[in-house]
């Protein structure tokens, strides 16, 4: 798209002292340029090394996206076959849902105590406050799938082991964000219980908790909307609900009956995401408002 | 410094006492009400999941005795004291645990490039089509809602066991986690250089790559860095279902109660996952720096 007039001749005979005065911003030195390439060298040389060394080949993609489209058309229509599987499925369904509720409601009735221990402004003891951090680390960093194995090494298969799986894996992630949230709550609240006499206890209880229980209500939603899909797949090593149903309808090649589970999971997500998600902006409207 | 304080009269002060009173009650109710639904709740779904708090006590002493097992060679002699035989596969175990690092770098790369590409699609102020920003908007949503390990489920059997199922499951969870992120992202950028390059008459593609990738990349970096860190989570148990990683070994040693290899695998994955949180975070916060200087 050229334009010609006077202006595009006045602004292309005064581009070569504009690209001299502003030299640097058009043409950034090597110097700055060769670090960009070199680190993106280094992003790309590390790619083309993973893919050799985990032995992905296009053909090995070629071969196995041929054999996915023969899946996805033995996936239609979803069906459940029968209308007395549907209600098994529907049972396992709402399983799963009990999981994250219950998993998640004690992992944040648990870590409410937790995240006052590490949190620095209530807590001043450094030792107290590492320990506990690294603690919840150590939980967060193992996933609900290997807590749910050991889990049912101690509760035998079922759901319980699956809620108690949830359950852990969520307490460190809470206990993180609870102390954080702690942490950047607003001091004055609490000045103004102490000079009014209160107590230690009292300056938590009026001072803090109330400033620090709406953020947690709406992340303890988050996690139960997140924590929903979690629960799906935890019955794939035998924790309950509708996982176990979905890997076995995979290993037995029941397409349309699987297509159909995972189209519930996905309807129940989006329904839960929504209400959640009502819920959430009520909780911190009612609190700004 | 003394103060005296005003007390108004009774007649005054009575009627403000019972709505402070009135108000108070009405947030009990309030609350009251929710604490009933939530306890209806919570009854529902214990029965439904077949709670059993007489079980969990009875089984509690498992759960210690678990964590003491795993702390315990074959031989009964504590761990620590031996770590030659307790990391006795340390070899092969450093190798699965590069393989799930290295399947998270590839998965995450994949999808991100695959999102960077998505987001300028799907974003409101840079694609006029609704239906295009539609399709790709639900497109990313199915991508991320059906969990890494179900794709890795039905890729195991169109791609056979290994890696490459695993990465095509992560890089395909990623795409839809960060499409969504990135596409937040380039909604807020500053629309003014954008509108400079489509003033001089520069292309879509002129104004996406000089008015919108310089004021976003730094901001993506930094998502990009917190997805891999997610994705080496995941990848370490993508091996449950054969699609390679540390994960095989690991449900492997669980579920033939090789307590002190399940233990030497446990912690390498802790270590391993807490040495690349703090990595990504300075990573992150350096990213974070750069977009400041800017």
């Amino acid at each position: 798209m050229t334009r010609a007039g006077p202006l595009r001749a006045t602004l292309l005979a005064g581009s070569d002292g504009l690209e001299a005065r502003h030299a640097a911003l058009i043409a950034p030195g090597w110097r700055s340029r060769g670090g960009m390439m070199l680190a993106l060298g280094g992003v790309v040389a590390l790619y083309a090394a993973g893919l050799a060394i985990l032995d992905i080949s296009p053909a090995r993609i070629a071969g196995g996206l041929g054999r996915l489209g023969d899946i996805a058309a033995l996936m239609v229509p979803p069906t459940p076959e029968t209308w007395s599987r549907f209600q098994i499925y529907l049972a396992a369904l709402g399983q799963t849902l009990s999981i994250a509720f219950l998993g998640t409601l004690t992992a944040a009735l648990l870590a409410l105590p937790v995240g006052f221990l590490a949190a620095r402004n209530v807590v001043a003891n450094r030792i107290v406050h590492l320990l506990t951090r690294r603690g919840l680390d150590t939980v967060r960093s193992v996933d609900t799938l290997v807590w749910a194995l050991i889990w049912i090494n101690v509760v035998g298969l079922g759901p319980f082991a699956g809620a108690l799986a949830i359950m852990c894996a969520d307490f460190g992630a809470f206990g993180k964000l609870m102390s954080e949230a702690i942490e950047t709550a607003d001091r004055r609240p609490v000045e103004g219980v102490l000079s009014t006499g209160g107590g230690r206890l009292a300056s938590i209880r009026f001072g803090v908790v109330p400033q620090v229980l709406p953020v947690f209500a709406s992340q303890v939603l988050y996690f139960f909307e997140s924590n929903t899909r979690s629960a799906t797949i935890i019955g794939i090593v035998g924790a309950g609900g509708i996982g176990l149903h979905l890997s076995e309808l995979i290993r037995v090649l029941e397409w349309q009956q699987a297509a159909f589970v995972i189209l519930m999971v996905l309807v129940t997500v989006a329904a839960i995401d929504a209400v959640s998600q009502r819920l959430r902006a009520a909780i911190i409207g009612r609190r700004a408002g | 410094m003394t103060r005296t304080i005003t007390v108004p009269p009774d007649a005054q002060l009575a009627p403000m006492l019972r709505a402070y009173a009135e108000s108070v009650a009405a947030r009990r109710r309030h609350f009251m009400f929710g604490l009933t639904i939530l306890a209806a709740a919570v009854a529902l779904s214990a029965v439904g999941i077949e709670i059993d708090p007489g079980l969990f006590w009875a089984k509690l002493g498992n759960f210690t005795s678990y964590f003491d097992r795993l702390l315990h060679l074959d031989t009964g002699a504590l761990v620590w004291t031996d770590p030659g035989e307790w990391f006795w596969g340390l070899r092969r175990w450093l190798r699965l645990l590069g393989e799930t690092l290295l399947m998270a770098y590839v998965g995450t790369l994949t999808g991100a490039v695959l999102a960077f590409l998505g987001c300028f699609l799907c974003s409101r102020n840079l694609m006029r089509s609704a239906v295009l920003r539609m399709v790709v908007r639900r497109l990313l949503e199915i991508c991320r809602t059906v969990p890494d390990i179900v794709f890795a489920l039905i890729f195991v059997i169109a791609f056979g066991l290994g890696a490459l199922p695993g990465v095509l499951a992560l890089a395909i969870h990623t795409t839809g986690a960060l499409g969504k992120l990135f596409a937040e992202v380039v909604e807020n950028i500053d629309m003014r250089p954008v509108d400079g390059i489509a003033a001089t008459g520069g292309s879509w593609f002129a104004q996406v790559r000089f008015g919108a990738v310089p004021q976003v990349l730094s901001n993506f970096a930094s998502y990009a860095v917190l997805r891999f860190e997610i994705n080496v989570r995941g990848a370490a148990v993508l091996g449950f279902v054969g699609a390679g990683g540390i994960g095989e070994e690991l449900i492997v040693a669980i579920r033939k109660f090789f307590y002190s290899d399940v233990s030497a695998i446990l912690l390498m994955l802790v270590v391993c996952v807490m040495l690349i949180d703090t990595l990504s975070e300075r990573l992150r916060h350096g990213l974070l720096a750069m977009e400041a200087r800017r």
